[in-house]
């Protein structure tokens, strides 16, 4: 199967190539939108952090949703830290397949950033009713890690929306709202 | 403990990787640098020791001989920059296939003990040294007063991952005492549980002695050990109790031996890295 087309949740940098192929056939409301605030951190040495952003099922079913590392090293040395986001790297991230393959961005200095969520990506409609965790875990170098999880419904609920959430550490705040 | 510097040395492998579950014993380790890596082709480096305190380098070293590397697909393959020094040997492999490597040394053989005419307890081997198994009928009267005889069977070893872990490296050899995972060893998280089978010859060994220790022992007053045993079908559930890295020991015995053996005696030893969630 082709990947591009297959793994069709992607970054706002992308977002409007892929939204193209994916939003004719269906309703409106199945887009989200995920803000992530990255904090200022007053430290000497600041590295911007990895992040990685999935859904995840009760079974621990993992589906991704974005990734963002270190994509200028030469040979693509930025992967040997992507282990560093734990829990992402247990569920998804060790996988031989690499299903993050197209979903990857550069890693994002401190502020606000925007993560458009097509719920009618391929592998994201396939996705049985039910309760997720939307977790979102960013690792930084010489920094710390933390995880942050959103209950998310699917098939959404518009009367849900906006989710809000709020990291202590490497993340700020984070807000889900339906477009 | 009042042993000289060159038998130390001889005891480097032969007699630490028998000792056992006692919290004060010399303890054998293989400590990976890291355990789950990522990134194209990544290296570890190894510390190979028998000491004390986990996981610090003060007795002897592991030597190189009898290591043996097994890579994903189950084939032998070689460490580079190996180093022996006065305390550990050190040496670093590339992982160069995807999948869950094993490091392991294994060793084994017999040894007696008997009570002399004066009753003075004797032994063979002797502290120290390596039975050469051909010199037992010679070396050990067969007619002694108290005369046990054990056939041993060693094996330390520690796994690492590069990216999805496999279970090849798991195969058991059906020989002596050995583990075989239900949770991957590379998989292992504060606060979860994990289940492993323990066979010996092959078969579930029921009633193993198992002592699990995290390291940094130097840094507080209690070992904190973790005293199990496996059950009816050999299997035992260990929950983690916080992150780190941890040795464990295993010890089996019973008298089902071959002559000239009267028992049998498996131990395992196992570095374990545990994960904060």
């Amino acid at each position: 199967m082709n990947r591009i087309t297959f793994l069709r949740v992607v970054l706002c940098s992308t977002l409007a190539l892929n939204a193209a192929i994916s939003a004719v056939a269906h309703a409106d409301n199945n887009k989200l939108s995920l803000s992530v605030e990255l904090p200022r951190m007053d430290v000497a040495e600041y590295h911007k952090p990895y992040v990685a952003v999935w859904l995840e099922d009760s079974s621990r079913k993992s589906t991704q949703v974005a990734l963002w590392y270190d994509q200028d090293m030469k040979d693509d040395e930025g992967k040997k830290w992507l282990k560093d986001i734990r829990q992402w790297w247990r569920r998804i991230g060790r996988q031989a397949e690499q299903p993050f393959d197209g979903l990857t961005s550069a890693t994002k200095g401190p502020g606000k950033h925007i993560i458009s969520v097509d719920l009618n990506a391929e592998q994201l409609k396939t996705l049985p009713a039910g309760e997720y965790q939307l977790r979102i875990e960013a690792s930084r170098e010489v920094g710390g890690r933390e995880v942050i999880n959103v209950p998310i419904v699917l098939p959404v609920n518009a009367s849900d929306y906006p989710l809000q959430a709020k990291g202590s550490t490497e993340l700020g705040a984070v807000e889900v709202m339906l477009d | 403990m009042n042993i000289s510097t060159p038998i130390k040395a001889l005891l480097s492998l032969t007699m630490a990787l028998g000792l056992c579950v006692n919290a004060n014993a010399h303890r054998a380790w293989i400590l990976p640098s890291s355990t789950n890596l990522s990134g194209e082709t990544p290296w570890v480096t190894f510390d190979a020791a028998v000491s004390n305190s986990l996981f610090v380098p003060e007795y002897v070293p592991l030597r190189m001989k009898g290591l043996l590397v097994q890579d994903p697909l189950g084939k032998t393959v070689e460490v580079e920059n190996t180093n022996t020094g006065k305390f550990r040997s050190t040496f670093d492999l590339n992982l160069l296939t995807p999948g869950t490597y094993k490091l392991s040394y294994a060793s084994g053989g017999l040894s007696a003990s008997w009570k002399d005419k004066e009753g003075k307890r004797k032994r063979w081997p002797g502290r120290g040294e390596t039975a050469v198994e051909a010199d037992f009928t010679t070396a050990v009267p067969q007619n002694a007063d108290s005369l046990k005889v054990a056939r041993s069977f060693r094996r330390l070893e520690t796994f690492v991952t590069s990216g999805e872990p496999t279970v090849k490296v798991f195969e058991p050899s059906n020989s002596g005492l050995e583990l075989v995972p239900v949770t991957h060893p590379n998989d292992l998280f504060a606060g979860e549980s994990a289940k492993f089978q323990f066979l010996f010859h092959g078969k579930p060994a029921v009633g193993v002695k198992l002592a699990i220790v995290k390291g940094d022992t130097r840094y507080r007053n209690d070992q904190n050990q973790l005293d199990l045993v496996t059950d009816a079908k050999g299997f035992v559930n260990i929950t983690w109790p916080e992150a780190g890295m941890y040795l464990l020991e295993a010890d089996y015995e019973d008298d089902i031996a071959e002559a000239p053996a009267t028992s049998r005696r498996g131990s395992y030893g196992a570095t374990f890295s545990v994960l904060p969630l």
